[in-house]
């Protein structure tokens, strides 16, 4: 079959609905676009441990201190769907960590922000996983079948991470004047990047055009960050908190909030690699990946060990 | 599938049980250096939250996959047979339980 009529038939079927597998024919440009997505995502995941294991062993009790444990142990699992999603379009485990550790591969710019206090793990928890969240909820909906059924899965988990952080700020928030000012020093830290983290605007994200129509992504980057305004402004409310933006305003006419203007200077230098933590974040991913290389080996000496006697 | 070198874990593929009586799904995959370890690892990944009473774990070079571009021929005996289904006999006004 020529490839343009293989193309053709394969946008049909995005139209119609029909999810893509893994063994389907699916344009270059679609896998590339896939690959480098879920891989990101899957980066994004590990990556993000490290900001919220640095409280583990500070957290303020016991209780708290399981919950981010499992918290963090969810991502790991997270990261692993993603990576299992993004190996059957091809790629090797070993080559996308590879690209994580020279650099060559992107994750989310949030976590090159320190976490400085613990009401840092509740703006984690309540804001970067709830925009994580409105982008995850979409994504599963998008149209290569492995991708969205490991977003189902995230998404079920999410939920949980959102609420505990949140569960932490309430309870700052009702504290000390101190306690309630740590909180509110997490928002005003936490907030713009949060809201960097749905990307550059429609006008600026020449990729998105092509992401829609191939249903990779159902909502552009601008839709989901005003969604999200929407629905957290009223949340920080709640706990007496005051968005960092001077320009907040709800708008009756559209029935949204105005808002004032994202820092890209800030966002393209974090992505450059000059955000506060890039450095040290590689750092440790680089140090895990070199301290476990003895056990991954000696795992398998030990399987074709066993392999071998069984076999004798 | 996947490009794969020798150091690497081979990869598994995840079937879970989620409760007796039940057939087991694929839930996804995973690198382990045996199939104990797949076992342990698919517990610890997939069921987190009581998703499962049971595992299955298959080697993903074990797998035999029917290719998708033949599917219209491949499936296509089994489209004509319309009398399979037992929709395709009309049954007398009055006939019960049937």
């Amino acid at each position: 079959m020529p490839e343009s009529q293989q193309a053709a038939q394969f946008q049909a079927k995005v139209d119609a609905e029909q999810k893509i597998e893994p063994r389907d024919w699916m344009p270059a440009e679609y896998r590339q676009n896939l690959v480098r997505q879920i891989s990101q995502h899957a980066h994004s995941e590990i990556v993000g441990m490290l900001p919220e294991g640095n409280w583990i062993g500070r957290a303020p009790s016991l209780r708290r201190k399981a919950i981010l444990l499992a918290k963090v142990q969810d991502e790991a699992g997270h990261g692993l769907y993603l990576y299992s999603a993004a190996e059957t379009l091809g790629v090797g485990r070993d080559e996308m960590v590879s690209q994580l550790l020279s650099g060559k591969a992107k994750y989310s710019s949030i976590f090159n922000y320190p976490t400085l206090t613990w009401a840092d793990i509740g703006a984690i928890g309540w804001l970067v996983d709830g925009a994580a969240i409105m982008n995850q909820v979409m994504l599963c909906r998008t149209s290569y079948g492995p991708y969205a059924r490991a977003m189902v899965r995230i998404c079920k988990e999410e939920s949980f991470h959102q609420r505990q952080g949140y569960d932490i700020l309430v309870t700052l928030s009702k504290g000390t004047p101190e306690q309630k000012a740590m909180a509110q020093d997490a928002l005003n830290r936490w907030w713009w990047p949060s809201l960097m983290m749905f990307g550059p605007s429609d006008k600026d994200s020449p990729h998105s055009a092509q992401s829609m129509k191939w249903k990779i992504k159902r909502q552009s980057n601008d839709e989901l960050r005003q969604t999200f305004i929407d629905r957290t402004v009223p949340q920080a409310e709640f706990i007496g908190l005051q968005v960092p933006d001077p320009k907040l305003k709800w708008n009756e006419t559209i029935q949204h909030y105005d808002w004032g203007e994202i820092d890209w200077e800030e966002f393209n230098q974090v992505i450059r690699g000059n955000g506060p933590c890039n450095a040290e974040r590689m750092a440790a991913r680089r140090k895990a990946h070199a301290d476990g290389a003895w056990v991954r080996e000696a795992a398998l000496a030990h399987a074709g060990k066993k392999a071998k006697r069984s076999a004798a | 599938m996947s490009t794969t070198n020798e150091k690497d874990w081979p990869l598994w593929e995840i079937f879970i049980q989620s409760k007796r009586g039940l057939d087991h799904k694929h839930v996804g995959s995973l690198h382990a250096a045996d199939a104990r370890m797949a076992i342990e690892n698919a517990r610890d990944v997939y069921t987190r939250r009581g998703e499962g009473n049971s595992i299955w774990a298959v080697q993903a070079a074990d797998i035999h996959a029917s290719k998708p571009e033949d599917q219209g021929a491949f499936f296509d005996p089994a489209d004509d047979k319309v009398y399979r289904h037992p929709t395709f006999y009309p049954m007398p006004e009055g006939v019960k339980y049937m």
